[in-house]
Formats: C-alpha cells, sequence, structure tokens
C-alpha cells in the first residue's frame, strides 16, 4: 500500500511535469491523463475508493474528454508547435519557476509548522459512508453542487456560442463586435 | 511501516499544486492554461482526500466532489471561453485578450 | 392713484414675455411687445401726472407688500411719489417710449431682437423701481437692475469681444461705485435704523450734527455710489467704452436715464448731503472738474458717439455742479432738458450710422445734410440745445439757471467753470456737426447714405426737436416742496440777466471760434494737429487725459502682479500634493492594470506567498 502511494505519487509528479512542460497539447492532454489516473491510485491507496473511481470516470474520463473534444474542434494538433516553444524559453519559465520553488518550500514549511503528524493507516472509507453523508446533513451542498453546474451549463452554452450569420461580424484585432449600422 | 504519514500526502499535493502553478503563469497558451488549472484544481482535491483519510472521515471525499464539481463547472465555462478567444483572435494566446488594461 | 404700479408692472410684463418666448416670437412681434409696454407705461405715467396736478401735489405713498421680516428690519415693497419721481418718471416712460420707438426702425433686420426688446424692458423697470421706491432698498435693487441691463446691453453684440470687454468694464466700474454705496446705505441704516427715505431725511438732523464725521462719510459713500453711476470723475472711464452697445441704448441709458441716476440720488438724499456741507461742495467740484475734463476730450475724438458720450459726463458735470451749491432743482431742469436733447443727438447719430451702414467715424463721413435732412435737422437742434443757444432752445434756460445759481451761491469759480465748458460744449458740439454733414463725403458709405423712412423712425426725432427747443424749458418740474429752493431762488435781478449774456457770450463764441476753426482754417488746423506739442496734446484729449492707461498702470497692473504671485501659493502647493499623489497612485495602480492574466496569477501567488512567509515565519 505504500509502495503503490509512493511509486503512483512519482508518476503523478513526473506527469505534471510533462504536462506543463509539453509543446504539444495532445501529448500535453495524455500526460494530463496519466497524472490523473495516478492520482486516482493515490486515493485508492490512501483507502478512498469512491474518490478513486469518480477521479478516474469524472475527471479522467468525462473532463479530459471535454478537452480533447475541444482541441479536435480548434484543430490544434501540432499547429503552433514552434509557437509554443518560443513562448517556452529559458529567460520565460525561469522566473515563473523560482516563484513556484518559492511558494512550494513555504508550503512545506507551513506544513511541518503545524502539527498534523498523523498515520494514514489505509482503512477503507467505502461509498456508503460518504453518500449517507453527502444525502444526509451535506444534502445542501449537493444542492448547491447542482447549482453550480446548471449555471456553468448556461454560461458556457451562452459565451462559448459562436456569432451566426445574422450577428454582426467581429472584429479579429480588438475582440469587439463591430457596431450594427 | 504501518501506514502513510499524513505530511507525504500533503507534499505531495503541494508538489502538484506548486506545478500546476508554474504552467499557469508560465504558459501563454490557453489550453495549457486551462490544463495547469486542472492540475491545480485535481492538487487541492488530493488534500482534501489525505486530510479525511488522516482522520478517518467521509467529509474530505464528500468535499472531493465538490471539487470535483468546482473542476467540471470550470473546465467547461474555460473551454468555451477558450472557443471565443479563438473565434476573435484567431489565437490561443491568452495576451491577446488584454483590452481591459489601465 | 392705484394705477401706479402698472408703471413698472408693465415693462416687467413685456421682459417676462419677451424673455419666456424663447425665440417662437418673430421680430416685429418683439417690438411690438417691447414698444408697447413702454409706451402703456407712459400712458399710464401721464394719467398719474394728471390725477397729481389734480390732487394738487401733494404726492402719494403707496405700500404693496413687506418685503421681508426680520424681527424690526421689515423693508416694503413701497412707492413714493412725489414731484422729483414724477419729474423721474416722465422721462423714463416719455423718452423711453420714444426711443423704443426708434429701436424698432433701428433694430430692423438685427439678429435677437426680442433679447434686446426683453433687456430694455427689464432696464425701463428697475429703472421706474430705482425712481418711485420709498426706501433706499428697493432703490438700489433698481440701482443694480439698471447696471445689470446696461452690463447685458453693452454686450448686445457679443460675438466681437472688445464689447464684451466694454461691458467688462462698466459693470465693473459701476460696482465700484456700488460698494461704495451699499456701504453708505448700511452706515444709514446702522445710525438711523430705517431705511425709508422719508424717515431717513426726517431723522438725519435729530440724530447727526452739522458736519460730524459719521454723516461726512455716509454722505461720501453715497456720492461714491453716484459717481460710479453716473459717470464722473474719478469713475467715468466706462461711459465712453460704453457706446459699444446699440445706439438707442447709448441713447436711453448712457445719455437719457440711467446715468443720471447718480443725479436723481443726490438730490433724493439731499438731506443727508445738507448735513455734510464738505461733501456737497466735493460734488461741485467733481462735477466742475468733470465737465471741463469730458469737454476737452470730446473735442479730440472722431468717433461721433464718443464725442456724445463725453458730452454726456460733462453735461451731467453741470447737474453735479448745481447740486454742489444747493440748486437741487436747476440740477433736475437740465436733467430733464438734458435728458431731451441728448436722446435726440443719440438717435439722429442713430439714424446717420444705420443711414451710412454702421459708419461712425467722423473722418469716414461728411457732406451729409443734403442727403438726411431729418438726422441733420435733429443734430442741429438737439446741437443748439447743447450749445445751449440762446433764448430758443431749452438747454439755454437750463444752463443758465445752473451758473446762475453757482454765482448765486457765492462760488465764482465753479460758476466760471462752469462758463468755460458752455464755450466748450459749443466748440465741440458744432465741430462734431460740421464733422458729420458738411464738407466733402469721405468714404463710399456716406455716398450711399439711405435716409430712414417711416413713422417710427421720424415721430421720435421730432417730437425730441421739439422738446429740446424752448417748448421743453416751458415744462416746469413741479419740485417745489420735495427739495430745497437754491440759493439763487428769490434772487432775479440783473445780476442774471448779466450772467444770462455771459452765458450766450461764451457759447455764441464757441459756435463763432467753431465755425472758423473747421469751415474757414480747416487745413491749418489740420497742420497743426499733425505734429509737435498740439499733436501730443490732441492724443492725450484724445485718450481722455488717459485716465484709462493711468488706472491699468497703477491699478490693473499690480493687482494683476499681485494676482500672479499668490498663484504661486504655499499653501496651494500643499494641497495640490494630494491631488498630485492621488495622480501618482492613479498612474502606478493603472500600470498594474496590465491587462495580463498570468501577471494578475503571479501577483496572486506572491501576495499569497508573502502571508504564508508571515505566518510561517512569525508564528
Amino acid at each position: 500500500m505504500e509502495i503503490a502511494f509512493y511509486l503512483s505519487g512519482l508518476i503523478a509528479v513526473l506527469a505534471t511535469l510533462g504536462v506543463i512542460t509539453n509543446t504539444n497539447p495532445v501529448h500535453a492532454l495524455l500526460y494530463l491523463i496519466v497524472s490523473l489516473i495516478s492520482v486516482a491510485l493515490v486515493f485508492f491507496a490512501l483507502g478512498a475508493p469512491f474518490a478513486g473511481a469518480l477521479e478516474v470516470i469524472v475527471y479522467a474520463g468525462a473532463i479530459m474528454v471535454l478537452f480533447v473534444f475541444v482541441v479536435m474542434m480548434l484543430n490544434l494538433g501540432d499547429q503552433g508547435a514552434a509557437q509554443e516553444k518560443a513562448w517556452l524559453r529559458p529567460r520565460i519559465w525561469l522566473g515563473p519557476s523560482l516563484l513556484a520553488a518559492v511558494l512550494l518550500v513555504t508550503l512545506i514549511a507551513t506544513l511541518w509548522s503545524g502539527d498534523a503528524g498523523r498515520m494514514i493507516s489505509g482503512e477503507v472509507l467505502t461509498a456508503k459512508a460518504v453518500g449517507s453523508l453527502l444525502f444526509g446533513p451535506w444534502l445542501m451542498v449537493v444542492e448547491l453542487g447542482a447549482m453550480l453546474l446548471l449555471a456553468a451549463l448556461v454560461t458556457a452554452s451562452h459565451v462559448g456560442r459562436v456569432a451566426s450569420p445574422d450577428k454582426p461580424e467581429v472584429n479579429a484585432e480588438s475582440g469587439a463586435r463591430k457596431e450594427a449600422s | 511501516m504501518n501506514g502513510i504519514p499524513m505530511e507525504h500526502g500533503l507534499v505531495l499535493a503541494a508538489i502538484l499544486f506548486t506545478l500546476g502553478f508554474a504552467g499557469l503563469i508560465c504558459r501563454r497558451n490557453m489550453v495549457f492554461v486551462l490544463m495547469s488549472l486542472e492540475v491545480m484544481l485535481n492538487a487541492a482535491a488530493l488534500a482534501f482526500i489525505v486530510g479525511g483519510t488522516a482522520w478517518g472521515q467521509p467529509e474530505g471525499q464528500a468535499m472531493f466532489l465538490l471539487v470535483i464539481t468546482l473542476a467540471a463547472a470550470e473546465a467547461s465555462v474555460g473551454l468555451a471561453l477558450l472557443i471565443q478567444l479563438h473565434h476573435r483572435f484567431k489565437s490561443l494566446d491568452v495576451d491577446a485578450a488584454n483590452r481591459m488594461r489601465g | 392713484m392705484s394705477l401706479l404700479p402698472l408703471t413698472f408692472l408693465l415693462p416687467l410684463v413685456g421682459t417676462l414675455i419677451l424673455a419666456l418666448s424663447r425665440g417662437t416670437l418673430n421680430a416685429r412681434a418683439s417690438a411690438v411687445v417691447g414698444v408697447a409696454s413702454v409706451g402703456l407705461a407712459a400712458l399710464v405715467t401721464a394719467w398719474v401726472g394728471w390725477t397729481f396736478r389734480a390732487d394738487g401735489g401733494t404726492g402719494v405713498d403707496m405700500t404693496l407688500w413687506t418685503w421681508l421680516s426680520v424681527g424690526d428690519f421689515q423693508p416694503a415693497i413701497g412707492l413714493r411719489l412725489d414731484g422729483l419721481s414724477l419729474t423721474m418718471l416722465s422721462i423714463i416712460t416719455g423718452v423711453g417710449f420714444l426711443i423704443h420707438l426708434f429701436a424698432a426702425w433701428y433694430m430692423r433686420g438685427e439678429s435677437g431682437v426680442t433679447r434686446f426688446y426683453a433687456y430694455m424692458n427689464l432696464f425701463v423697470f428697475s429703472m421706474i423701481l430705482l425712481v418711485l421706491g420709498d426706501n433706499v432698498l428697493l432703490l438700489y435693487l433698481g440701482w443694480e437692475g439698471v447696471g445689470l441691463c446696461s452690463y447685458l446691453l453693452i454686450g448686445y453684440y457679443y460675438q466681437t469681444s472688445a464689447n464684451g470687454w466694454a461691458a467688462f468694464k462698466a459693470f465693473i466700474v459701476t460696482r465700484l461705485g456700488d460698494v461704495f454705496l451699499a456701504i453708505g446705505l448700511f452706515l444709514l441704516f446702522r445710525a438711523l435704523g430705517t431705511l425709508n427715505i422719508a424717515e431717513i431725511l426726517a431723522r438725519a438732523p435729530e440724530v447727526w450734527n452739522e458736519g460730524s464725521l459719521e454723516v461726512q462719510l455716509a454722505a461720501l459713500l453715497i456720492l461714491g455710489g453716484a459717481l460710479g453711476k453716473s459717470a464722473q470723475l474719478p469713475l467715468h472711464t466706462w461711459l465712453a467704452d460704453a457706446m459699444a452697445g446699440p445706439t438707442p441704448v447709448s441713447a436711453l441709458i448712457h445719455a437719457a436715464t440711467m446715468v443720471t441716476a447718480g443725479v436723481y440720488l443726490i438730490a433724493r438724499m439731499h438731506g443727508i448731503f445738507e448735513l455734510a456741507p464738505t461733501v456737497l461742495y466735493l460734488v461741485g467740484l467733481i462735477g466742475a472738474l468733470t465737465l471741463l475734463m469730458a469737454g476737452f476730450a470730446a473735442l479730440a475724438q472722431t468717433d461721433i458717439k464718443r464725442v456724445l458720450a463725453y458730452s454726456t459726463m460733462s453735461q451731467i458735470g453741470y447737474m453735479f455742479l448745481a447740486l454742489g451749491v444747493g440748486a437741487y432743482d436747476a440740477a433736475i431742469f437740465h436733467l430733464m432738458t438734458h435728458a431731451f436733447f441728448k436722446a435726440l443727438l443719440f438717435l439722429s447719430a442713430g439714424a446717420v450710422i444705420v443711414s451710412c451702414h454702421h459708419e461712425q467715424d467722423m473722418r469716414r463721413l461728411g457732406g451729409l445734410w443734403r442727403r438726411l435732412p431729418l438726422a441733420y435737422a435733429g443734430f442741429v437742434v438737439g446741437g443748439a440745445a447743447l450749445a445751449a443757444l440762446p433764448l430758443v432752445t431749452a438747454g439755454f434756460y437750463s444752463k443758465d439757471e445752473i451758473l446762475w445759481e453757482a454765482w448765486a451761491a457765492g462760488n465764482g469759480g465753479l460758476m466760471l467753470a462752469g462758463l468755460v465748458g458752455a464755450f466748450l460744449t459749443s466748440l465741440y458740439t458744432l465741430r462734431l456737426i460740421i464733422g458729420t454733414f458738411h464738407g466733402e463725403m469721405k468714404s463710399d458709405n456716406a455716398r450711399h447714405a439711405e435716409p430712414g423712412r417711416g413713422l417710427v423712425h421720424g415721430l421720435p426725432l421730432v417730437v425730441l426737436a421739439l422738446l429740446s427747443t424752448f417748448i421743453g424749458a416751458g415744462i416746469h418740474p413741479p419740485l417745489e416742496g420735495v427739495l430745497p429752493s437754491g440759493p439763487g431762488a428769490d434772487a432775479h435781478g440783473v445780476g442774471h440777466t448779466v450772467l444770462g449774456i455771459f452765458a450766450a457770450a461764451a457759447s455764441l463764441g464757441g459756435l463763432g471760434l467753431a465755425a472758423w476753426l473747421f469751415l474757414k482754417r480747416r487745413r491749418w488746423l489740420a497742420e497743426r494737429v499733425a505734429g509737435g506739442w498740439e499733436a501730443r496734446l490732441w492724443r492725450l484729449w484724445n485718450q481722455a487725459w488717459g485716465f484709462d492707461i493711468a488706472y491699468d498702470r497703477l491699478l490693473v497692473r499690480p493687482y494683476r502682479g499681485l494676482v500672479h504671485v499668490l498663484r504661486n501659493d504655499i499653501i496651494d502647493r500643499l494641497v495640490l500634493v494630494a491631488g498630485w499623489m492621488a495622480w501618482l497612485s492613479h498612474r502606478g495602480l493603472s500600470y498594474t492594470q496590465s491587462g495580463k492574466l498570468r501577471l494578475y496569477a503571479t501577483s496572486m501567488a506572491l501576495g499569497v506567498t508573502v502571508i504564508l512567509l508571515v505566518l510561517v515565519l512569525g508564528g
């Protein structure tokens, strides 16, 4: 169980590194899926099989498929790979990496300054316990989540709509719709 | 060994979060920005799970459910914005959409 | 008598109709409203005058309502009709009506005629309030009202910025006098506890001894107000520039009525001035100085209207002279005849100006007498009255009376000044007439002069011309019992006749000299004026003794310099630092709003890092 945790953790970190350094969107997506699945394995190792299953189904299944659809729709394939390389020169990523490192050090320092000295035994918390919690005292939170999804649905369907032919043309430089004259 | 120290799980979450953050601020392509955001959300969810299992409570997984809901909502809206960006600017550079500047 | 308020309500109604029409009235309708309101007021005045005479000249007090009420301070909107105010009222509505009528001809084809008549009616309204008010507060309201209308009408052709500046100048210079007047009125109220004029005059001798400092100060301050409004030394500089307005305005406001408000004020307040003989003497002195100064200045003007403007100053100087020797009735009499003949002169000048396509420079006119006979006749009659041609003109009788009163008061110096002034008056008057109507035509505008036609053009000129002759002198203002009679009232004898002969000689001598100089020795005169000390003298007179330049050097420039220094005030600087910092932080903050998403994320992360570090290291 411990071996599973550390191994999947290592894979998750490496795969995530692949996500943020890759220049091809499709490859990066594949790395991301690997990362998510390894995190799901971490969940299993920690004793949260319900969460792990959800991770695979919703994250790696649904959300990533959405990403793949969009990438395919926009035909991003290897278009702009050269551009991505130009945008990823050391001069550009050095500063953010440094900042991220500082943030990491700070987070770890915060962890160590606390008294979180507990061990995770790997005891399984089943879906039953989660379900009775969600549909018992946390019912309102579920409702809120539903509402959030509904709002996201409406927003996405509104924002994502490409202008229909009877709408005014869009100015490619400024991004503003031209004034209807 | 009789278990995993809770700190190790949290450190893993912090590393993933930081990696996502690094990706967020050094990539200009909006697809990568959104992916980095997913990584960061996922890291936060991992922290919840670690906390929940450390205390032997199901609340961690319930919170994970909320995070995953949020991630789904964020992904759908973000991808819609991505489509608009591509449609209007013929580019995925987030810096192209900088007209709201002082 | 209940019709009395109509005299000022009718022009007010006219103003309101014109002002509220918002351009819906055409020029003709505006003229009808503007002229009719004053005409009706003149009819009402005639009725009021007739009943006044029928009642035996006792006068009437009317309190319309209490204006405001603060403790004991309860000024009323009250009217006081007596001989003095009736005289003024008749001049304002009568002459005012004729001028309005003439303006209907003069303003034809101008733009903004509605505005013109609205201002003119408002002026008549304010002026009537000024003379009818039974308390000084109402008088002051009218006083400020006429000042405002004067400002508005001088700047009537506002498209030319010089006219705006002339209006500014008139407003500011008269305002200087108004401030003096206001302080004087405060002083009166503080000492006497009342604003009612009759009560002021009754109480003043009880409260003050003759020649006490306080009454002298009050009289001096009131005199300051009168000097400003009546364009006397040293506040006279605005009147010549005030000729920027349309000519009927010059006739009504800057010759016949408003500028005589100072004379009216001093006559009305005579009780105060009687208590301050030194100030009263100063009034006469200022009048004498002004009439000489303006007489010389009028000699050297080339603009018809400016000649008339300086002659107005000079004639008002005569009135002040008369006031100064205590001959109030002579002053008011001259005020009346002056209103007739000066209105006539200005209207004739207006006829010339319009006929000659707005040419008013004498050097570019000339030889017009054949083309513009009516205007010429107006100029001759009016000029004769101005020059006090003996026996046949109104001006002779009034001016002669002033000179006689000055002599009778034992003030030979003032009388002599008056005689010299009379000589100068005939000199510049004939110069004006010869320059405008005789000799050769000096420009195309003069050659293509179109004589005015129609009743509205002819009637005012004819009526005023008749009033400027001895017929006008036959009208005696009913001033008995209102004003104390002058020092020479009882002693009409040989001395008066001799003085009359002297005055006639001065007038005729001036005319003769002018005829000789400007008809026979024209070329010689032009050569003399071209260079040498004569040229300098000419320039000095042309600029009216350089008062404008002196005021500019002594007052305006030091003030502007002071303002310039104070503009860099250290306190201002301190205050500006706040604004400067706000601006700086605005620039700084707006720089952070770069529109770059990643920069925002970075700064957020930086903030989070810093807060976490503080918590960890601090904890």
